[in-house]
């Protein structure tokens, strides 16, 4: 399908350009040659292009910088029976992401400049940028620092302990002050566990009504009113993952308020999905729990909370509280789902869900196109650092990382249709509005989907 | 409904009560409707008279074959089941978790897979997880599941056996006042009766101490109809962690099991500030309704939750519940597995 032995120029044409890093929205071509962006102007004439070129009719399709990811596990080294470097990066490239950041909780977790390498070779032609981030914490056993300068001599691009949170107050504001001259951030995982005590899903009336033990929101609440606070006091530069609470959107609008350096991110369930999921009913909140109830695809740290949540979270990305959009991938193999709710792995496979998902804020009114495209553009590329923003934009010179969607089609989520070996979503059989047509990474195309490029009129 | 000839024993004992719903499996009351429950306390009264009988035997399920799948020590439930199954002629084969191939590291996805392929017909599981019946339900497509404790979640068999006991003495459930006090927060029990009543129309009061009591089960609190869509299913539930108001005017009252764990746990401060605030003793029973009842699931931590004058008083129903729960099992296996031997 993917044209990866197409090595030319490429021309797309006709479609609407949204590149949020020179504030570009409108009917543009794009010309790719020699893995860069070429020229983006009104009109690019094919004639003038050499023979080996590729013209692709955008008409009806959104052209913007290649999605990232700044929060995926693609399990490798040490669980690649849930998924692998490959197999990650080719779930990445079908949902529109260009680069992708591995976060360190694999086995050994990277730690150190060996397994950053590792990670680097076994990602070397795969289908999407591959980036690692560091652990916090040695082992991420949360007792003492990593060889941090190390890792970042390495390659990584961020620190955190994810899967974990940074537990240790103290050891926390350690890792923020010795990190401010190392120019990336700390990402934490935010959990307060004597606050969650076997904690499976969102405190409320949802567990209330499936006897589950719950998760309330003041337990992430808890640690990010605690991470501000050292922020402000060591000068740090702290990441939040993976926000879901109104009251964690609501510090940090007033942290950024007060000038503290905060950045945070949302993942695509937190804005669509509520805990109501876990009732069987595909979101209903008012069917009785039967034999499809406690659905283990529901079950994700943090786990899906309120309406009133997932209105919060939605706000705060479009208003800019929050950052960016991140995934939280986290593929798992059949047998940790395929148990009771209590048993079951955190954790969803999102990376080809991610648009369809996040195109429900921009039907329903909620977010514009244009700063959905920010929030995983430019939004991920300002969080991570400057070594980030030339894969972000559109701007002739930069690499070539492009995707075209087409925002409006319907198509039906089928697992088994998936790259990613990780099978466990709850959006299995939900239809969604919004789809990849092309990716391209470094001038190749390294996806594309003929049903959506030619609108169904396959060549 | 069931077909007798005359040369065999009468394989239903009275006139079977039509069941709304030929329902596969029983995970919990929520999903009962109130014409279901009523058809099945009628059911279990025709059983009870069963029970009663010098030769305790009917062939309603002869040829079907119930497994007892348990996974937490029972006594009084896992012996009730396999008791109605054998007066109802089925072969009923126990299984406990320390004694099998569960202690192997079998997944309980693949025990019922394997107890299907064996033919059974019922599984009666008990599993320290919410949500292990549905799961097993979900997963088998040719056996009858019966929830018979799951987790902090529910108890449904148990929570129908105390509305059978309720209306055999006081009749008429709706209207009535009905308050469970105790752990109600880790109490299946106490979460199945709450359906059931609710169901059928009393007005439920929970008690006991602030920490052992649930979040409302649907947004806008206990009490209230719903919120934001979602429609309160039980509306007529109520919180009042003050016994001493909450049973004014009861007819009737269940206490639940304390469990120790909790108190170590810090849940409350001492068994002596629980006993002062929340047993059930002559004293509270005196503001309760003039014949008021006490039920209570057993085990019983006799002088804790309950009061031993109460526990052993003229108003304690404490054992016709155990009865009665022989009575609500074979009901509830006729339903799920007697039903298609008379279509056959």
């Amino acid at each position: 399908m993917a044209d990866a032995h197409h090595n030319g120029p490429i021309l797309i044409a006709g479609g609407r350009v949204i590149d949020p890093a020179n504030g570009r929205d409108g009917a543009f071509d794009v010309l790719i040659a020699d893995g860069l962006v070429k020229a983006v102007d009104r009109s690019i004439p094919a004639d003038g292009l050499d023979q080996t070129a590729r013209v692709i009719d955008a008409s009806g399709l959104v052209v913007s910088p290649g999605f990232i990811d700044i929060h995926v596990h693609l399990r490798e080294p040490g669980y690649e029976y849930k998924e692998t470097i490959a197999t990650g990066a080719e779930a990445a490239a079908r949902g529109g992401f260009t680069t992708i950041c591995a976060m360190p909780n694999t086995d050994p977790a990277i730690d150190n400049a060996a397994v950053v390498d590792y990670i680097a070779n076994r990602a070397a032609g795969a289908p999407a940028r591959v980036r690692a981030i560091g652990c916090v914490t040695k082992g991420r056993k949360g007792r003492e620092l990593a060889d941090m300068e190390e890792l970042i001599t390495a390659g990584v691009v961020a620190f955190s302990d994810d899967g974990d949170p940074v537990y240790d107050a103290g050891l926390m504001r350690l890792a923020l002050t010795y990190s401010r001259d190392l120019g990336v951030p700390i990402s934490n995982h935010c959990e307060d566990h004597e606050l969650c005590p076997g904690g499976v899903m969102s405190e409320g009336w949802v567990s209330s009504r499936l006897g589950l033990a719950g998760i309330p929101a003041v337990a992430e609440e808890a640690m990010v009113a605690r991470d501000i606070s050292l922020t402000e006091l060591t000068g740090g530069r702290l990441h939040l993952a993976h926000l879901s609470t109104a009251g964690s959107v609501a510090m940090v609008r007033q942290a950024k308020e007060r000038g503290i350096a905060v950045t945070a991110e949302v993942c695509p369930h937190h804005l669509m999905l509520t805990e109501a999921w876990a009732l069987g009913g595909k979101g209903d909140p008012n069917v009785a729990a039967g034999p499809m109830a406690y659905d283990t695809h529901t079950k994700v740290y943090p786990p899906l909370r309120s309406n009133a949540d997932v209105a919060a979270c939605v706000a705060g990305l479009a208003d800019g509280t929050i950052d960016c959009v991140a995934t939280d991938h986290a593929p798992h193999e059949r047998v940790s789902k395929e148990c009771t709710y209590h048993e079951a792995a955190f954790g969803i496979s999102v990376l080809e869900t991610a648009l369809g998902t996040l195109m429900s804020t921009v039907h329903s009114g909620s977010i514009s196109l244009p700063t959905l495209v920010e929030r995983l553009t430019t939004g991920p590329a300002r969080v991570m650092g400057n070594g980030f923003a030339q894969y972000a934009s559109l701007t002739p010179g930069t690499p070539a990382d492009l995707v075209l969607f087409d925002p409006d089609a319907g198509w039906t989520v089928d697992v088994n249709k998936f790259a990613s070996m990780g099978r466990n979503t709850p959006l299995d059989g939900v239809t969604l509005r919004g789809r990849v047509g092309a990716t391209v990474v470094g001038g190749r195309i390294v996806f594309e989907e003929p049903t959506v490029l030619n609108k169904g009129d396959v060549a | 409904m069931v077909a007798t000839t005359s040369n065999e024993p009468e394989v239903f004992p009275g006139n079977a009560a039509q069941v709304p719903v030929l329902r596969r499996h029983v995970l919990d009351l929520d999903d009962f409707t109130a014409e279901e429950i009523t058809a099945t306390l009628d059911n279990a009264a025709a059983m009870r008279a069963v029970l009663e009988r010098d030769v305790k035997k009917v062939p309603a399920l002869r040829g079907r074959v119930i497994v007892t799948l348990f996974y937490e020590a029972s006594t009084r439930t896992r012996i009730s089941f396999e008791e109605a199954g054998k007066i109802l002629s089925a072969d009923v084969i126990n299984m406990t978790a320390s004694a099998s191939s569960i202690e192997k590291g079998e997944s309980l996805l693949n025990t019922g897979l394997t107890l299907q392929a064996m033919g059974v017909d019922v599984i009666v599981v008990r599993h320290p997880h919410s949500g292990a019946p549905h799961f097993l339900a979900r997963n088998l497509n040719n056996v009858a599941v019966i929830n018979a404790g799951d987790g902090a979640h529910a108890h449904p068999t148990q929570g129908l056996l105390d509305l059978y006991t309720a209306r055999d003495h006081l009749g008429e459930l709706a209207g009535r006042k009905v308050v469970i006090v105790g752990d109600v927060l880790h109490s299946r029990v106490a979460r199945s009766a709450v359906w059931g009543f609710a169901k059928a129309g009393s007005h439920v009061v929970l008690s006991g101490p602030p920490t052992l009591m649930p979040d409302p089960v649907a947004p806008g609190g206990w009490g209230s109809a719903g919120n934001n869509g979602v429609e309160n299913p039980l509306a007529n539930v109520t919180v009042d962690t003050n016994l001493d108001t909450a049973i004014e005017g009861a007819d009737l009252v269940m206490a639940l099991r304390l469990q120790s764990e909790r108190q170590q746990r810090g849940f409350f401060p001492s068994l002596r500030e629980y006993i002062r605030r929340w047993q059930v003793n002559d004293a509270r029973m005196a503001h309760a309704n003039p014949d008021a009842l006490l039920m209570h699931p057993g085990p019983m931590n006799e002088g804790i939750e309950v009061s031993s004058s109460q526990a052993h008083g003229d108003r304690s129903l404490i054992e016709e519940q155990v009865t009665n729960g022989v009575a609500i099992r074979m009901a509830l296996l006729y339903q799920l597995a007697g039903a298609a031997v008379a279509e056959n």
